[in-house]
């Protein structure tokens, strides 16, 4: 089992519902977000193309986070999603700094808080709260390993680039281009 | 022109614009971390090296400052944590691939060491003291009898912590400033660099201070060596290490790194210490303060500066 989302770059409006359903589903304290919009404004005036991606944490296969953190508050849990407990976390900040995507931030109770892509939906069969709303309908979410899934079809069939490869992280959030 | 503009609707507290989770308590217990090793390191050096007589400075005086500065560190590093009555959890794993259960683990083991360090030399500032307890004058005893194993035991353990004080930075490779394998060796030299200034303070004879002053300016010269090709490596490197070089080669940190830690805090004690050698007469402390002063800036800068340096995709 591998899990793995797909954001259609194409499809994307920027509209942010993925963010406020987040917020509302995992109770995200005021000020801060698991989930953000991106707009890449690129070309030559007036030649300009945009592109807009709705981000989170990539739950990467080499997620530096897990490495460095010292007490295993950070771990991966089934399907490859990186978690974090909060009661064996202390806070230190390692993860949050090793994190070349910066999806990471420290809860005000202390914690270090992420995506977690809406694991609790999961079990219950659901999508992640930032898949079932958005209203293009731009996000696919499912198991790599099954070659059915919605997320498997959908790069089988599309050209897709992941964030900073060259860091070494193997994310799992796919970019439809 | 052709432009690349990016816009992020992600603005949280100490992560944006750019990561700031990390404030004065690292770059401070980094330095603290680094002096301790560093005069540990000597202290067992010259037990080792059957010299403990020559050298009663280094070996019986200067170490009872480090629990002290280990403690203060230690207190530094608590304030960082965000959910401090977690601390506890550190000590529940050990995990080989984080740093920071290295130094958690090696912090564990070396503070007590050094305070047993200082009680076996305290007659050397109370010349009187005796152990009143039995299981106390046993303890004593027994490592008076081991010295040597336990300054190989310190030895060890001072080069580990002096060490991690770089790798803790080094091992992360989302800040690509602090992505480079020669922080360990920087910050190792620099905190013998600051052990052995720190030392200079607590000799006992004149060819003691001559012989730390000499050590002193040999691990200044080699600091400067690795700090050339540290951003030789960064100017050969990748975009992103470019970019964080040129923080320091004409950007945001280039005043700060090349005035404090470069010229103030190695060039001039250097020379200052070799004046000293050649018999000028210099106030022993300038030199040893402004060696400190640079080591704990270099932590400072490149904590702060590190946090700044990123991949922009």
């Amino acid at each position: 089992m591998r899990y793995a989302m797909a954001v259609d770059t194409k499809k994307c409006v920027g509209c942010a519902d993925c963010v406020v359903a987040c917020q509302t589903e995992n109770n995200v304290p005021i000020g801060y977000c698991r989930d953000w919009i991106v707009e890449v404004t690129d070309g030559t005036y007036p030649q300009l193309e945009i592109e807009i991606r709705s981000e989170r944490c990539n739950h990467c296969d080499n997620s530096p986070c897990v490495r460095c953190c010292p007490t295993g508050a950070s771990h991966y849990v089934e399907g490859g999603i990186v978690k974090v407990t909060p009661h064996e976390c202390i806070g230190c900040g390692a993860c949050i700094t090793s994190c070349p995507y910066d999806a990471r931030y420290g809860h005000p109770d202390g914690y270090v808080d992420k995506c977690t892509f809406c694991d609790h939906r999961i079990q219950d069969g659901l999508q992640p709260a930032c898949v079932s709303v958005c209203p293009t309908k731009c996000m696919y979410f499912g198991d790599l390993d099954d070659a059915n899934s919605e997320v498997s079809k959908v790069l089988k069939k599309r050209k897709f680039k992941t964030l900073i490869p060259q860091a070494g992280t193997k994310p799992q959030v796919y970019y439809l281009i | 022109m052709r432009e690349e503009l990016i816009t992020s609707g992600r603005l949280n507290p100490n992560v944006d614009p750019y990561l700031e989770i990390w404030h004065w308590q690292i770059p401070l217990y980094l330095f603290l971390g680094g002096l301790a090793a560093g005069i540990l390191f000597f202290a067992s050096l010259y037990v080792i090296l059957g010299k403990e007589n020559e050298y009663r400075g280094a070996v019986r005086r200067a170490p009872i400052i480090v629990p002290f500065i280990l403690a203060i560190g230690l207190g530094a590093l608590f304030l960082d944590l965000r959910h401090k009555l977690f601390f506890w959890q550190l000590y529940t794993t050990i995990k080989l691939e984080s740093p920071m259960s290295w130094g958690a683990w090696t912090l564990m083991a070396i503070t007590p060491i050094s305070i047993i360090w200082v009680a076996i030399h305290i007659q050397e500032y109370f010349p009187g003291w005796e152990w009143k307890n039995v299981i106390l004058r046993d303890l004593n005893a027994f490592f008076l009898k081991n010295k040597v194993g336990l300054a190989w035991v310190t030895i060890v353990l001072s080069v580990i912590l002096g060490i991690y004080t770089g790798i803790l930075f080094s091992a992360f490779n989302a800040r690509p400033l602090w992505n480079t394998s020669i922080l360990g060796p920087l910050f190792l030299t620099s905190g013998l660099s600051a052990g052995a200034a720190a030392i200079i303070l607590f000799a006992q004879s004149k060819k003691e201070k001559v012989v730390f002053a000499k050590i002193d300016i040999m691990l200044i010269v080699i600091e400067l060596f690795l700090i050339i090709h540290m951003f030789m490596g960064f100017r050969a490197s990748t975009q992103v290490q470019i970019d964080a070089a040129d923080m320091f080669l004409g950007g945001a940190y280039t005043a700060p790194f090349w005035i404090f830690v470069v010229v103030l805090g190695m060039i001039v004690p250097a020379i200052l210490e070799l004046m000293e050698l050649r018999h000028k007469k210099i106030p022993v402390y300038i030199p040893v303060v402004l060696v400190l002063f640079g080591s704990l800036m270099l932590r400072f800068i490149i904590s702060y500066a590190g946090q700044m340096s990123r991949w922009l995709y």
